[in-house]
């Protein structure tokens, strides 16, 4: 149940997307962010509308999943959508009370915040659902590399970011353990007020918490009495393998920026 | 035949606030090729003993001596290379995402080039017979196939020497065996030498040698049939009871009353959760 929350999100398949370099889809999405904010009008968001759905369609996932994506940010939206529309004025005046007023410009406005929201949306969902979590970690300790130089560390924030999320799986496990233990001891999950639910959280957190400390500890002898001694002078056993198909990517992207240049107003 | 290890007077405290010594100036040797079990109660010091071989912990006073190099923190990582361990928690000692990475994780350490990584990683885990499982999350295997996968671990940085520190303590029966079978015959044919901690009297016997831990000290040596003859003293030794019946014993010792008869862990629950039903 609590699985899906974080986990549930990369679906296993074998299209073009899938197999694309992590380092190309990271790089993709973090520049589409980027970009979306040359578009301005309708054509410049309807060519970024068409390039997001070309790309879900090549990733061969359902659209549903997408929107599932947005239902946990819409109340966000829409309060940032309102917001626009209240308190944006310019063009045609279509009501007015005090500071308030609907404009035409406000509600135009509105409307591509919107747009916005979604396409980001859509292309981090996409990122996700495509992309093994230990991909994506690869891909941002290569991007973090020139971070080196300033003497970040760059390996070891890698290699915790991916013990971090090996142990998802486990401390949820975990956390379904001590809940069982703390019912069959009497205590009520998700009943009552809400400060009863907050107190009845509290024999969770504790144990996970204590358990998790030791936890820590034993794996950080076991990494030692397996020769770990920090990032350096490691060699690397997976391996990121930039093919054509990634430079088309990034080539893709350079062509999309183009052409919103050219639609924008 | 060649001493592999040596311990030499080893002492060895927590903190100086302790009154009593973990280890207390103990002596022994191990042979190449030999399999030694170390059993003692908890607390006894005989986990705090095998990690003084590999250097986690450096005794307060005393000499280790491991394949001919006298421990210091010169050879320290040279050392490590020769003693490979599996500890007591499977989770806690995965540290990669798949068993391959997981397995693959020691060999990064070294520094070793990535082609002859991946001959290793195959080789070590067909030969923990996971090769099925090579792709999987560690969510996904079963205890006694993690400590397999950490079995593997160790065998693909070929060492001289396995450390068990109670590694099949929190697996079940079934899981128990998977592991001891397979040590054996990773044994066998590498000729590697055992140590285990354990618990586990099947363990034990599997020993060509035992050696009997207490309070930091080194009490009793013997083959396990030498040791075994001891009988009803085993438990005073430090190997186990089955768990329903320590249980049982602790149980009468809060002065409730236990049924006489053998449990199963699974009698032993029913039981348990009916105590206190009034039909």
């Amino acid at each position: 149940m609590m699985e899906k929350l974080i986990f549930g999100r990369y679906i296993p398949g074998d299209s073009l997307i899938h197999k694309l370099d992590p380092r190309a889809k990271l790089m993709g999405s973090m520049f589409f962010i980027g970009i979306i904010f040359l578009a301005n009008n309708w054509q410049s968001y309807a060519l970024l509308f068409l390039f997001t759905m070309a790309v879900i369609f090549l990733s061969k996932i359902k659209l549903s999943f997408f929107i599932n994506g947005v239902k946990p940010l819409i109340w966000l939206i829409l309060f940032t959508v309102i917001l626009q529309v209240l308190f944006t004025g310019g063009g045609t005046i279509y009501f007015s009370w005090g500071p308030i007023t609907v404009s035409q410009e406000g509600i135009l406005n509105g409307v591509y915040i919107f747009c916005r929201f979604v396409l980001i949306i859509f292309m981090s969902t996409l990122l996700t659902l495509t992309t093994m979590p230990l991909s994506l970690t690869d891909a941002i300790e290569f991007l973090l590399r020139p971070l080196l130089a300033v003497k970040v560390p760059v390996y070891e924030i890698a290699l915790m970011l991916s013990i971090a999320l090996r142990f998802v799986p486990t401390l949820m496990d975990e956390t379904e353990k001590i809940m069982n233990a703390q019912r069959a001891r009497g205590v009520d999950f998700g009943e009552g007020n809400i400060f009863q639910q907050m107190k009845a959280i509290v024999p969770l957190l504790i144990p996970l918490f204590v358990s998790s400390f030791n936890r820590a500890e034993e794996l950080a002898t076991a990494m030692e009495a397996r020769g770990y001694q920090g990032g350096e002078g490691r060699s690397k056993y997976r391996l990121l393998r930039w093919e054509t198909r990634d430079t088309v990517v990034i080539i893709a992207y350079a062509l999309l920026t183009i052409g919103l240049i050219f639609l924008r107003k | 035949m060649d001493k592999i290890i040596t311990l030499k007077n080893i002492s060895y405290q927590y903190h100086t606030t302790d009154d009593k010594p973990a280890l207390n100036n103990i002596s022994l040797s191990i042979e190449a090729g030999e399999w030694v079990a170390i059993i003692g109660h908890n607390g006894s010091g005989k986990s705090t003993l095998a990690k003084t071989i590999n250097g986690l912990i450096a005794p307060n006073q005393g000499e280790v001596t491991v394949g001919g190099l006298i421990l210091s923190e010169q050879n320290i990582w040279e050392i490590r290379k020769l003693v490979g361990m599996v500890f007591q928690n499977p989770d806690n000692q995965f540290v990669g995402s798949t068993v391959q990475d997981d397995v693959a994780f020691g060999l990064e350490n070294q520094g070793i080039p990535r082609e002859e990584m991946i001959e290793r990683v195959i080789d070590a885990i067909e030969r923990v017979k996971m090769t099925e499982f090579i792709e999987k999350e560690p969510a996904r295997l079963s205890g006694g196939q993690k400590q397999r996968a950490a079995i593997a671990g160790v065998v693909a940085l070929r060492p001289a020497i396995i450390i068990l520190d109670e590694a099949t303590s929190m697996l079940d029966p079934q899981g128990r065996q998977e592991v001891l079978s397979t040590v054996k015959a990773i044994k066998e044919k590498a000729n590697l030498t055992v140590i285990s901690i354990t618990h586990d009297i099947d363990e034990a016997a599997n020993a060509n040698r035992i050696m009997v831990i207490k309070d930091g000290e080194l009490i009793q040596e013997g083959t396990p049939e030498e040791i075994f003859m001891s009988g009803e003293k085993l438990i005073e030794m430090g190997l186990d009871l089955p768990f329903p019946e320590k249980l049982k014993l602790s149980l009468k010792e809060r002065g409730i009353d236990v049924p006489a008869n053998y449990l199963t862990e699974e009698g032993m629950v029913d039981w348990l959760w009916t105590l206190f039903s009034t039909k």
